[in-house]
């Protein structure tokens, strides 16, 4: 399947966002995560199924002002 | 009181475009600000030393929702930052012009309902405007952040007297001066007129010594605040002698 990881078009075989978290070695709970524009919180990731071109932002904490 | 939460230091302190991690983590502790601004992004490279002078500082994390352009970005963002810094403070940023990057005030109320309605204590940065103050509070912020001046530009207390009518205006809600600020006389001006904190950030990381000017703002947003509370003398047109004249020889 193809979907959007940060702006990035990839190839996962990740069905769900957990899924994709893992396959990609994020650290779990130093990353907040959104599909399609919408906040998915932590404990939503396993029931959280991806489709075809879906748009994934996985961020972390950075600099602001 | 900033949602309940009393600040020693009334210096805000940005994190972003230090020259190094080191640099950084020593600012912070110069400035003695108790309050950092974060942000949200894609993971960058030096990600895990930010994260390790977060847990270092001690200071109390306000994540912002920068470069956000609409309601929708700006809610997730603030949703996403809840869970990852586990506050539900947040500075509120909807930003109306790529140029200027002044807030876009519609979207700006709207984002703070939608966020103060899901229990967000919510800081926006707002203009001085006393209308779109109004109706921020009526959304629910308990805290109003006006622009000194452009966010990096430096050029201080820009529409000063609007400023001050909006101190006048709003005489017990917690007002920061977030943004605009290039040198600490003009933080402390703003903390002699009556303002609860400086929010600032260019000024510390581009000056030549991030860490001597991070000491120096702290020491104005200090004496400024130690100003105000001892109430400044009024301006009078005309010289009035402070040597008192009873006494003086006659030598003429």
């Amino acid at each position: 399947m193809r979907i959007d990881l940060n702006g990035a078009p990839i190839e996962t075989r990740a069905r769900t966002l957990q899924d994709l978290i893992e396959e990609h070695g994020f650290a779990d709970a130093a990353v907040a995560t959104a599909v399609n524009g919408s906040f998915i919180p932590r404990t939503a990731r396993e029931t959280a199924t991806l489709s075809e071109g879906a748009r994934v932002e996985v961020l972390s904490p950075m600099q602001g002002g | 009181m900033f949602y309940g939460t009393d600040l020693k230091s009334r210096l805000m302190l940005g994190t972003a475009q230090y020259p190094s991690p080191q640099v950084l983590r020593e600012a912070i502790a110069a400035s003695g600000a108790e309050v950092i601004t974060v942000s949200l992004r894609r993971e960058g490279s030096a990600g895990d030393a930010f994260r390790e002078i977060l847990r270092q500082s001690g200071c109390r994390i306000l994540p912002n929702t920068a470069g956000c352009h609409s309601v929708r970005e700006a809610v997730t963002t603030a949703q996403m930052a809840r869970e990852l810094f586990g506050t539900s403070w947040i500075k509120l940023e909807v930003i109306g012009h790529a140029d200027t990057l002044q807030p876009d005030p519609f979207a700006l109320v709207e984002a703070a309902r939608i966020l103060t309605e899901d229990g967000f204590d919510v800081f926006p940065y707002t203009t001085e405007d006393l209308i779109v103050g109004e109706r921020l509070i009526e959304a629910g912020c308990r805290v109003l952040m006006p622009w000194g001046a452009p966010i990096g530009s430096g050029q201080g207390l820009r529409h000063r007297e609007a400023l001050r009518t909006m101190r006048a205006h709003f005489p017990d809600v917690p007002l920061v001066i977030d943004a605009g600020i290039g040198a600490p006389s003009q933080a402390m001006a703003a903390m002699e007129m009556g303002f609860d904190a400086v929010l600032l950030n260019t000024a510390v990381a581009k000056a030549l010594d991030p860490v001597g000017m991070a000491r120096a703002f702290g020491a104005a947003v200090a004496a400024g605040r130690t100003a105000h509370g001892a109430g400044l003398m009024p301006c009078r047109d005309m010289a009035t002698a402070s040597t008192p004249v009873f006494g003086m020889a006659e030598l003429a």
